[in-house]
């Protein structure tokens, strides 16, 4: 049906693209979110990367003239304690936000949503179904996806202050000590949060890949989405 | 063995301590529990009348390197003191009586002082195979814990053996060796370290059966005293950590200089001890100081994490050598090369798509 469509429309429209709807899908808490969070992530993966494996870049012949560990350690805290709220606020328009921001697309569990799973497995992955419709929103596989990504998100913010709780006298890490006990030590603390972070490393790769990806082949302007928050949805005709 | 009865300062009169040996004994026991200048008297005017204390001290699956740190400690009068103050009713290791004998004295103990005596346990207790991987008297460990702590004011839980499982609790665990808190249903203090230190073994028995309270613990059952801050903390090594001066590897530059250990594997940040301030025999040192990395002896499961000369622990199933890191950035290799080779794909396919998803909006050719 929809070749036949195709088929008309060149046709008739030749050199003339079709109608374009614009939809402001991505309101300026969630654009700001996603960039905050994105320079945060890529400064806390690079940080935490080098707490565990330090490189030396400076010398000095004592100590006390440099900083350069405690620099790299005090970058990681201060992405922390940004990405910790800004989260915070992700969470909260999920509540308060339009529909493509809304808490429930985080869980694609309905009918329709579960077909689209498959769909978008065809899409991106088989590269055998590629103008498969999909949602204007997040697809149902980006969908879960940042669920996972949210969780690792909890996992990492927890484990992250519980960890800094050692170091800190201030109430507010300290409300998240209480997993070091249940986790059995530090230890285990501080290698979940180490593993945690090749997760977000390829995440990060196969996100921003696909972004641009799905910018490609759908065609309505999915990574200007993400900075000017309009999408643009083909009108039916 | 004395008379349970008898007071602390009389005991001690009847082994010929002088009066002013007995004040420099109070001192003593008042600041290693923490009390300030106007403790003393407190702590005098209880030995002057308190009863001794009954104690038992039980070996389960362990190494007596607990028994061997006690003795030493750096302030004698203190734990000579402390061995014949408390009544040390039942030691398999120090004790002269056995067999029956032995038996009896624990027995004793437990009958006529319920709720009253102190049991001091050092190694864990086998559970696998109902427990037949460490029998005394053809009794298993389990059954004889359980009899003894039943009716026990508290139980001290010397070392990571009793705290936590420590080497015979580690992959696979074997016997099933559990710690002591796991199994009764007493306050237990736990004092972990392979071997804790003496002086903090010390204070802590000198806090609990000599002032008779149980010191104030964190969420993990250790004297906040002594466990609430990682060798870390307080490590004379540390500016070098912040200036981000390590030392790679043993024999180098940067090891002479007394670079932080980090890189070598240290575990002091994240290991609860007091090993950088008190130290170690008498204060004399501790393994820091002496060029080696901590490798986090008082911390639950740290035979699991190592090798002790890396960071981080070896990631189970890929080698020894391999790491998290070694692992994770293979994983983020190939994710770049499955990101390229769809991208080729893409490209490759680049007509089909074209004439699949756009067509229509393509000018005629
Ligand atoms: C979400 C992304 C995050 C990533 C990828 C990340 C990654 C890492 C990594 C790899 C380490 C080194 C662990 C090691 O091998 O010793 C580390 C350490 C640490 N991180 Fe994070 N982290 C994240 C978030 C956080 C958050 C939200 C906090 C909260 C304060 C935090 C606090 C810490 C602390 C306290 C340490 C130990 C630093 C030290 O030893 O001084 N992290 N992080
Ligand atoms: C570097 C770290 C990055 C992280 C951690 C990240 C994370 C996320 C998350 C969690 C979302 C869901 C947004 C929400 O609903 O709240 C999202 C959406 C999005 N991101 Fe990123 N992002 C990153 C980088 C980028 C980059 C560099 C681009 C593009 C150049 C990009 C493009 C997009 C787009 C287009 C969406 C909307 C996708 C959709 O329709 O499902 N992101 N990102
Ligand atoms: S040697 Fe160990 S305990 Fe000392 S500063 Fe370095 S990492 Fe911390
Ligand atoms: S420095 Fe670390 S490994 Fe060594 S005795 Fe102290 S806690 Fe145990």
């Amino acid at each position: 049906m929809r070749s036949q469509m195709a088929t008309t429309q060149s046709t008739a429209h030749a050199g003339h693209p079709a109608e374009y709807r614009r939809v402001y899908v991505w309101e300026f808490p969630v654009r700001s979110y996603h960039w905050i969070n994105a320079v945060c992530m890529v400064g806390l993966c690079g940080t935490g990367y080098l707490i565990g494996a330090p490189i030396r870049i400076t010398t000095a012949p004592e100590a006390w003239q440099l900083y350069w560990f405690g620099s790299i350690r005090f970058v990681h805290f201060l992405c922390a304690f940004v990405y910790f709220f800004n989260f915070l606020v992700r969470i909260y328009w999920g509540f308060v936000g339009n529909e493509y921001a809304n808490w429930k697309n985080f869980f694609p569990f309905t009918a329709a949503q579960r077909k689209e799973i498959v769909d978008v497995i065809k899409t991106d992955v088989l590269q055998v179904k590629l103008h498969g419709n999909l949602s204007l929103g997040h697809n149902s596989v980006a969908s879960l996806v940042y669920l996972m990504t949210f969780v690792a998100f909890a996992v990492q913010s927890i484990t992250g202050f519980a960890l800094y709780s050692s170091m800190s006298a201030s109430w507010f890490p300290h409300l998240f000590h209480w997993i070091v006990p249940l986790m059995g030590g530090e230890m285990n603390v501080r290698y979940v949060h180490h593993l945690v972070l090749w997760f977000f490393v390829v995440f990060i790769i196969v996100h921003v890949y696909l972004s641009f990806y799905h910018d490609y082949l759908e065609g309505r302007g999915t990574i200007s989405s993400i900075v000017g928050g309009w999408k643009f949805e083909r009108e039916k005709q | 063995m004395g008379n349970a009865s008898q007071s602390i300062w009389g005991s001690m009169q009847s082994k010929g301590y002088s009066r002013r040996d007995f004040l420099q004994f109070c001192a003593v026991a008042a600041t290693m529990a923490g009390l300030g200048r106007e403790g003393v008297g407190e702590v005098v005017s209880a030995f002057d009348r308190k009863a001794k204390p009954p104690v038992v001290w039980m070996h389960f699956q362990e190494c007596t390197c607990c028994s061997e740190s006690f003795l030493r400690a750096s302030h004698p009068i203190v734990a000579d003191v402390l061995l014949d103050v408390l009544s040390l009713n039942y030691t398999e290791t120090l004790q002269a009586a056995s067999g029956f004998q032995a038996e009896k004295c624990l027995n004793d103990t437990i009958q006529n002082n319920k709720g009253k005596y102190i049991v001091l346990v050092e190694g864990a207790v086998p559970l696998h195979d109902d427990g037949v991987y460490c029998m005394i008297g053809g009794r298993t460990a389990e059954s004889i814990l359980h009899e003894v702590a039943k009716d026990a004011a508290a139980v001290i839980a010397w070392g990571s053996c009793a705290s936590n499982g420590c080497v015979q609790a580690a992959k696979p665990n074997p016997t099933g060796a559990t710690p002591i808190q796991k199994l009764v249903d007493v306050p237990v203090i736990n004092v972990p370290g392979c071997p804790p230190i003496a002086d903090v073994m010390m204070a802590v028995v000198t806090h609990l059966v000599v002032l008779g309270q149980i010191p104030s613990l964190d969420d993990q059952g250790r004297p906040k005293e002594f466990y609430s801050r990682r060798v870390h903390d307080t490590c004379y090594r540390r500016a070098n950590y912040d200036a981000g001066l390590f030392v790679e590897s043993f024999d180098d530059e940067n090891a002479r200089k007394g670079y932080c250990l980090y890189k070598v594997g240290c575990k002091g940040p994240v290991t609860y001890n007091a090993c950088s301030v008190v130290k170690w025999n008498e204060g004399t040192s501790y393994p820091i100081q002496s060029g080696h990395g901590c490798i986090g002896c008082s911390e639950a499961g740290f035979w699991d994490k190592g090798p002790f000369y890396q960071h981080l622990p070896s990631f189970p199933g890929f080698g020894i050598e391999s790491t998290a890191d070694t692992v994770g950035a293979a994983v983020g290799l190939v994710t770049l090369a499955g990101v390229a080779a769809h991208a080729v794909m893409t490209n490759v396919r680049k007509k089909k798509i074209i004439s699949e998803v756009h067509e229509d909006d393509q000018p005629e050719v």
